[in-house]
């Protein structure tokens, strides 16, 4: 690699060929503004479409400011990023995008949250000089997940690159040109008319309120100021890594306490844990896989938690709908337990039950709403909020989540190991899975249940566990991008897998879309994926089998894993859906 | 209501069926009413292209050559043929002005608005041709013969304003000749 020498505001750098203007200045300490770049760096997800000009520069010789972003670096190239030129060329850009923006911030969705906000404070901008044509299109409200508001676009394209070169979804692209120009769906579709699996990473890479998730906060207060109803809600595995970071504190919180507090504070009925039904999925996913592995059942089987990754395989490979295992997701099971088994032991009627969960994530929402997953016209889910919902309630409810004291779950569905845990990261959910696998298969105690060729950030993962006699080759994929290489693998016959786990997020639900932003800082994922394993390290079980509430629940109520009554509650089927 | 258009029945596999947009309107994205005949020569012209997904616009060409215009169902037919996302179809198809989603009429009006003949008054010669013919900026007339488009620069300034019909350009026209202009092509019918 040959190194260029340059000069950026007068200081001599060094850097390698190829590297970009933007990336050279960092070296040195000088900031420049960005705002449709991203680089999810350790993730290879980059953005690199020079669309919105905020970054301009001006070169030295070069008639026009140019895009550091985008630009790479040449010998003897002379950058001044703080020339008046270069400052004012910013600042035009930056109004110029104003002057087609609704001026809504204070009750926008994204207030406080937005890149186009804080740039514009950055820039000292106090007035928007032109008065020109806005946009006006109608907003895509159509799916339970998300929000499409076209008028506050401003054509970034991050997306863009999240749904078509990332998930390979293919569902937003760019319509028509110059000012009419919008990103959605071809034809303009209504997003609930598309293939679009609601994975939400358009939604957590937009850098305006373009995109939002649906707002169901609203219809949660109304539940709990009702006094007629019982409302009870669960908690997804990776909200505890991640909701302290809306409220100052150090991501990679472990805050599993605070959050059972914070429920209690707001006056729910019941205050459980999606990691039971997390212990749960895994009585079953477990047994299905044993059953099928001895049984000469379809292999590999894939895992199923992900409302997203199930939307997509639906989707875009409606011709291998034998292949994902049948469980239920955990947010659906445990409001599947909820509305029976602890109904019955509350002796309440489950119409008069409301469940609420709290997810990392936008599909959760669409899929709660899926009709063959309701009962007796009865949703086993009922509202589901992101963490950033719930982070915004307690404000809200002016509860200072950081200083609340301790508290536990309930009883009943509050029990949990540490293979539940895992479920928030990507290797989570088939190492939890290979946990108890091992144990049933071989009827040894597992010694160490650490799987550390499992775990890692790697978009596809692949790793041979032996269990006795047999040799299991797991595969691990996140990012739906990644899956479908998986997939294309099984279906040409390539694929050696027993078994593979998918999350459709990068990261799994630590990265999800309902998750506080991250704004391209993917340290913040890192840590929350040491907080995942540092939660299950501190948890004085860490297989699911030893869940001595999901037990009693089997005694009690379903009978055996895998079972008729398992098989009526627990499980599920998918449907073909065409690709648009 | 939830999914269940999407679910891939057996008269839905090849669409067969409208969806809503955005603006409350319905598409039609059923690809078996598009006619079997242009299809196989449209699928013959797809088959003997080496790198089909990096033919999009020469595919685009041929299917508005075949259909006259780019309809909908004719966008999906093509994404399923050669694996590319609708949206991405529909974003190309959408971008370049030669592509149009409207059936075209008989003929073809164009209007140049670039800049000498906007100066020169072309934008008030736009609107009688709207008010003579019934018919808004790139759509056809209801009786299927003429299509009304605006156009920029044709090369041919110094007979600005400038209208073509099909290939014919008609120089220094003004409002009063649109009728007359018109009258023609009618008659010729």
């Amino acid at each position: 690699m040959s190194i260029i020498k340059l000069s950026i505001n007068g200081m001599e750098v060094e850097v390698q060929k190829g590297t970009t203007i933007l990336e050279a200045a960092k070296k040195v300490g000088v900031h420049i503004p960005t705002l449709c770049h991203l680089n999810l760096e350790g993730f290879g997800i980059v953005n690199q479409v020079a669309s919105c000009r905020a970054c301009v520069v001006e070169v030295e010789g070069r008639n026009t400011l140019v895009p550091s972003c985008s630009e790479k670096v040449t010998e003897g190239m002379v950058v001044k990023t703080d020339s008046a030129r270069s400052i004012t060329g910013r600042r035009m850009a930056v109004e110029l995008l104003l002057s087609n923006h609704p001026k809504e911030c204070l009750t926008c969705a994204k207030n406080l949250e937005c890149e186009l906000q804080a740039l514009s404070q950055d820039l000292g901008i106090r007035e928007i000089k032109w008065e020109g044509e806005k946009m006006d299109y109608p907003l895509d409200k159509s799916s339970f997940s998300l929000v499409k508001d076209p008028n506050k676009c401003i054509m970034c394209r991050r997306c863009e690159t999240m749904c078509n070169d990332v998930q390979t979804v293919g569902v937003l692209s760019a319509i028509n040109r110059g000012f009419d120009t919008f990103v959605g769906p071809a034809f303009n579709l209504d997003m609930d008319n598309t293939a679009c699996t609601f994975c939400g990473q358009c939604v957590a890479v937009c850098p305006t309120g373009a995109l939002t998730e649906t707002n169901d906060v609203g219809r949660v207060w109304r539940a709990l100021h009702s006094s007629e109803k019982h409302v009870i809600v669960q908690v997804a595995p990776a909200i505890r890594v991640a909701i302290g970071e809306m409220f100052g504190m150090e991501a990679g919180s472990v805050t599993t306490g605070q959050l059972a507090a914070s429920l209690r504070r707001l006056g729910f009925d019941g205050i459980f844990d999606t990691d039971f039904a997390a212990d749960l999925t895994i009585m079953e996913e477990a047994s299905e896989l044993v059953h099928r592995i001895k049984h000469g059942g379809r292999l590999p089987m894939l895992t199923s938690c992900c409302p997203a990754w199930v939307k997509f395989f639906e989707h875009q490979f409606p011709d291998m709908l034998d292949i994902p295992s049948s469980c239920k997701s955990p947010q659906i099971m445990m409001g599947t337990v909820m509305k029976t088994y602890y109904a019955e032991k509350k002796g309440i009627d489950p119409r008069d039950i409301v469940v609420v969960s709290i997810m990392p994530c936008l599909a959760k929402k669409a899929e709660a709403a899926r009709p063959e997953l309701t009962k007796d016209y009865n949703n086993n889910v009922d509202l589901v909020l992101t963490t950033r919902e719930y982070g915004a309630m307690l404000k809200e409810a002016g509860i200072l989540f950081n200083q609340l004291p301790e508290s536990d779950f309930d009883s009943l569905l509050g029990e949990s190991t540490g293979a539940a845990v895992i479920f928030g990261t990507t290797g989570g959910v088939i190492e939890a899975a290979v946990r108890t696998a091992y144990e049933w298969i071989t009827g040894e105690e597992l010694e160490n249940v650490e799987f550390h060729q499992l775990r890692g950030l790697e978009g596809i993962r692949e790793a041979t566990v032996n269990i006795g006699d047999l040799k299991l080759n797991i595969g691990i994929a996140h990012g739906l991008g990644n899956a479908r290489k998986m997939l294309e693998d099984i279906r040409d016959g390539k694929s050696q897998y027993h078994a593979i786990e998918i999350m459709a997020c990068p990261g799994g639900c630590i990265g999800g879309g309902g998750q506080p932003y991250h704004h391209g800082d993917m340290d913040i994922i890192r840590k929350r994926q040491e907080a995942i394993y540092k939660e299950d390290r501190s948890k004085v079980r860490r297989k699911s089998h030893e869940n001595t509430a999901v037990l009693k629940l089997y005694e009690d109520y379903l009978g055996e894993p895998y079972g008729h009554k398992s098989h009526e509650l627990l499980h599920t089927y998918y449907i073909p859906r065409e690709k648009i | 209501m939830y999914y269940t258009v999407l679910e891939l029945t057996q008269e839905n596999v090849e669409g067969g069926r409208n969806l809503k947009n955005a603006k409350g309107k319905f598409v039609d994205l059923d690809t078996k009413k598009l006619d079997r005949e242009k299809i196989d020569e449209l699928d013959e012209y797809i088959d003997s292209l080496e790198d089909q997904k990096g033919s999009l616009i020469h595919i685009l060409h041929k299917g508005q050559s075949l259909f006259g215009y780019l309809p909908e169902n004719l966008q999906i037919y093509i994404s399923r043929k050669i694996d590319i996302p609708a949206a991405k179809v529909n974003g190309v198809v959408s971008f370049y002005s030669f592509f149009t989603q409207e059936p075209r009429g008989k003929h073809t009006i164009s209007i140049c608005m670039g800049t000498a003949c906007f100066v020169n008054g072309s934008d008030k010669i736009f609107n009688e041709l709207k008010r003579e013919l019934n018919v808004e900026n790139n759509k056809m007339t209801e009786d299927g013969l003429f299509t009304l488009k605006d156009i920029r620069c044709v090369g041919a300034c110094g007979l600005a304003p400038v209208v073509m019909v099909d290939d014919q350009v008609y120089g220094h026209v003004k409002v009063s000749d649109v009728s007359e202009i018109i009258k023609k092509y009618r008659e010729e019918d």
